[in-house]
């Protein structure tokens, strides 16, 4: 009797040990889409982020976006000119291909072939030389200290895979024929795409010969398109997707009295700010004529000082934003602290007006997208509103996207004398900051191509130029905030906030949120 | 019947020729599809070269003579931001819209023309009055919030059915089918339902109001007089009598469904035609844009042209007087 129970149990615990791993799905949704899945193709965030799970690069960034080593272990700078990467042994690609040096100087060449968006990421006479099989010298023509600062997002590709499979040059946005690799990925990193139709679903499985530890217990992702955002704040709590990003500010409260799902809210590295043109002599959208307001100093604080930045973070951001100072984040930027914003004050601001000659105002138009950033369209209302207290009549021209960049970017010549734009300096650095948004442009747009407003300080563009090669880290910071400063004490650009992150979980799942909004689903746990 | 149609075949290449160039004239105005395109650091070189490449640079004729000869081959060219061949993307996209039209479509005609024919009947019943009531709200809510509650109720609430996405697809030769699985079918009753309620009242006041008018006519009088049954009479001489102005009515339909599916489609997150179209919209992807507005201008013609000559094959009374022309 005893042995049978005993052989019954015993059966019974077996067959419990060697039950199968429960399966664990991480669905999530996003607004946007995936399309192809050339990591050269499209420079954009979420594509990158959606990619950076099954490709990596020779660094990476970590959960508070501090560089750590990728695919090279270790590197050291030889000499300002010359840097050594010393890369990971051991590393297969999913096809089985090795990773080894070659791989890097071939995805260095990729990287700048005509279809690429991504040939910003190093600089354009920087040569890559291969020193053995697993060493990788990058050799620059002036000195870079941040050199590797964009490259986490700039992955690397398998040269004997894309020889196989035609795919040494990127995919071209005005191909006359399909690619059919631009629908495959061969990474190295730590999930494989199973399945992938554009715009619809894509499913990502785990990777088995991933060389590092996985600090995830998924074994299967699913990402689906969810355009509507009253649709997917539904399936969240239906339970039908696991995450999605982004919740509109106005569904946050359901969520979080929701028994299932709660929100990941957390600080954005992209600054929202107003630009004013101060290039031209005279404005093209405004009643004044002969002259341009905007090219004196006490006009731009004015208007400054008249918004109500905390006004608009409680009733227009509900609380979803960060007000600031600066145009970085403080998350990228360690001396950010060290600046406030000019203060609140409407009688000053009459003040400086009638000072520059403008006692009663003036009219001008301003333009803004309306579905580019959060609440964009609510943003530039607001601001509207508040001018007219200082007699700036303002008529708000607000339109979608697709025609809003194209009337305030180069294409049209930055046909605007007054908008609206947000910025994430691809690097995490601020010199980006300086180099696109802050320094002096022509008309055409060479120099500072996303100044819209066009405003020029000459001493800017010099730190700037000292910035970009000085490699000691605190005389660095030091030119950086004398730049900024500059722009501050002028109001040359008004910045506003960093917009918030939210993404709504489900209460099964624990992950991090990065402020760069890269959904990585490698630091994610399921119950 | 050959002149007809050739007369017909004739108006349709001018319908066609219209649109095109409509839209085209109103491709100016959407907006930078290379901004779209690209991403934020991309340096004002390569989007002029890109720009160049794309043709958009060249006279605004010489794009539409291109764009017309290309048409003539049902080559539509590459889409912007999907950077496949347009004509691909619309027959992978085509099947989930028809599906999703037929089923509304069905909808609306297997329940309103019951209805139609109830509240025709029997005017004053409570039935009928409560039936009435019902499509009056169908008419008055907007297609968006009708889906909305449907997914808050069901999805949300109930957990009964999907709140979007289309299930699970077979593949039948070239032709994506959601009709073969119980997922994909549970995933189409609230699309259906949302986009054929407005539907579903016109046909049930549009049966309702011909049954009113049909029954009051003298062959009908001489039927009962002649005894036949109430059935006989009701569905097989006053019914099929009443239906030239519905078939009208649902052919037109028809078609606005299929053209005009984008909000459905969109709070489903159905992959159809519709939301490839708005999609395109945003994102001032002409190709595609282009392209589908030709389909639904082609779509059009051809409803009507098949309305016409299903006039002739139900109602008798037409054939008399059309002999004529």
């Amino acid at each position: 009797m005893k042995l049978k129970i005993l052989t019954v149990t015993g059966a019974l615990a077996l067959t419990l040990l060697a039950a199968p791993v429960e399966a664990k799905t991480f669905r999530y949704a996003f607004q946007g889409d995936l399309n192809a899945l050339d990591p050269y193709t499209l420079n954009e965030s979420f594509t990158l982020g959606a990619l950076g799970n099954v490709y990596e690069g020779l660094t990476k960034r970590d959960k508070d976006l501090k560089i750590i080593p990728g695919l090279a272990e270790r590197w050291e700078i030889v000499d300002p000119l010359r840097w050594r990467f010393y890369l990971r042994k051991g590393v297969k690609f999913h096809g089985g291909e090795d990773f080894t040096a070659d791989d890097v100087v071939f995805s260095t060449e990729r990287m700048r072939s005509p279809g690429s968006q991504m040939k910003s990421r190093a600089p354009l006479d920087m040569k890559a030389v291969k020193v053995d099989d697993y060493t990788v010298d990058f050799v620059l023509t002036s000195p870079n200290p941040i050199l590797h600062a964009e490259w986490d997002t700039w992955y690397m590709m398998s040269k004997k895979w894309a020889e196989a499979n035609g795919a040494t040059q990127a995919q071209m946005s005005t191909a006359t024929s399909l690619n059919p690799f631009a629908l495959k990925a061969n990474g190295t990193g730590p999930f494989i795409i199973a399945s992938h139709e554009p715009g619809v679903k894509t499913t990502f499985r785990p990777n088995p010969n991933w060389w590092g530890k996985p600090e995830h217990n998924l074994t299967e992702v699913t990402f689906q398109t969810i355009k509507s955002d009253a649709t997917r704040v539904a399936a969240l709590l239906s339970g039908e997707i696991d995450m999605m990003d982004p919740v509109p500010v106005q569904d946050i409260d359901r969520l979080k009295s929701s028994p299932n799902v709660d929100v990941l809210i957390g600080p954005e590295i992209r600054t929202i700010f107003l630009n004013m043109d101060s290039m031209r002599d005279e404005l093209l959208y405004s009643n004044v004529k002969g002259k341009n307001p905007f090219k004196d100093a006490r006009v731009r604080k004015a208007f400054y000082q008249a918004i109500d930045i905390d006004a608009i973070h409680t009733k227009v951001m509900r609380g979803m934003s960060v007000n600031s100072a600066l145009l970085i984040s403080p998350l990228l930027f360690a001396r950010a602290g060290e600046f406030k914003r000019h203060p609140y004050d409407v009688a000053a601001a009459k003040k400086l007006m009638a000072e520059a000659g403008y006692p009663n105002g003036f009219e001008v138009v301003m333009d803004c997208p309306n579905d580019r950033y959060v609440n964009d369209e609510a943003i530039c209302q607001a601001v509207a509103q508040m001018l007219a207290r200082i007699e700036v009549k303002v008529k708000l021209n607000a339109q979608p996207k697709a025609k809003y960049f194209q009337k305030v970017l180069a294409t049209s010549k930055y046909d605007s004398s007054f908008s609206l734009l947000g910025w994430t300096p691809g690097s995490l650095d601020s010199w980006n900051v300086l180099a696109n948004i802050i320094g002096c442009r022509d008309a055409d747009g060479k120099g500072a191509a996303f100044n819209l407003g066009g405003y020029c300080n000459p001493k800017i563009d010099e730190l700037a130029k000292k910035i970009l090669v000085e490699a000691d880290t605190k005389k660095r910071d030091d030119m950086i905030t004398e730049a900024f400063r500059i722009c501050h004490d002028e109001a040359g650009i008004i910045p506003l906030h960093q917009q918030s992150l939210i993404w709504g979980v489900s209460k099964k799942v624990k992950m991090v949120q990065r402020a760069d909004n890269q959904i990585l689903f490698y630091w994610v746990q399921m119950q | 019947m050959l002149a007809f149609a050739i007369r017909r075949l004739f108006e349709a290449a001018i319908v066609m020729i219209t649109v095109a160039l409509l839209a085209f004239v109103l491709f100016r105005f959407v907006g930078d599809p290379v901004n779209q395109m690209v991403g934020q650091d991309t340096s004002l070189e390569d989007r002029e070269r890109l720009r160049e490449e794309l043709g958009l640079n060249d006279p605004v004729a010489l794009q539409f003579g291109r764009f017309l000869a290309n048409a003539a081959r049902f080559d539509f060219g590459i889409s912007y931001q999907v950077k496949q061949p347009v004509t691909h993307i619309i027959a992978e996209r085509f099947p989930a819209t028809l599906e999703l039209a037929a089923a509304a479509a069905l909808f609306a005609v297997l329940l309103g023309i019951p209805m139609g024919v109830y509240t025709g009947i029997h005017r004053d019943s409570w039935l009928s009055k409560i039936f009435l009531t019902v499509s009056l709200v169908g008419i008055s809510l907007p297609t968006f919030l009708i889906g909305i509650l449907l997914i808050y109720v069901f999805a949300v609430r109930l957990g009964m059915l999907p709140s979007f996405g289309r299930g699970e697809v077979v593949q039948v030769g070239f032709w994506r089918t959601g009709l073969l699985t119980a997922s994909g079918l549970k995933a189409l009753i609230m699309p259906a339902v949302t986009l054929g309620l407005f539907q579903m009242t016109l046909v049930t006041r549009l049966v309702r109001s011909e049954m009113l008018e049909v029954l009051r006519t003298d062959y009908i009088k001489f039927a009962r007089a002649r005894g036949l049954t109430a059935r006989a009479i009701n569905f097989g001489h006053a019914l099929k009598n009443t239906l030239v102005p519905v078939i009208t009515v649902i052919g037109l339909q028809i078609g606005a469904i299929i053209a005009f599916a984008i909000i459905t489609e969109t709070v489903f997150q159905w992959p159809g035609m519709g939301l490839m179209f708005i999609q395109a919209v945003h994102n001032a992807d002409i190709p595609v844009m282009a392209a589908y507005l030709m389909l639904v201008a082609f779509l059009f013609v051809l409803i009507n042209f098949v309305v016409d000559l299903v006039y002739v094959w139900v109602d008798p009374r037409i054939r008399i007087f059309g002999r004529a022309a």
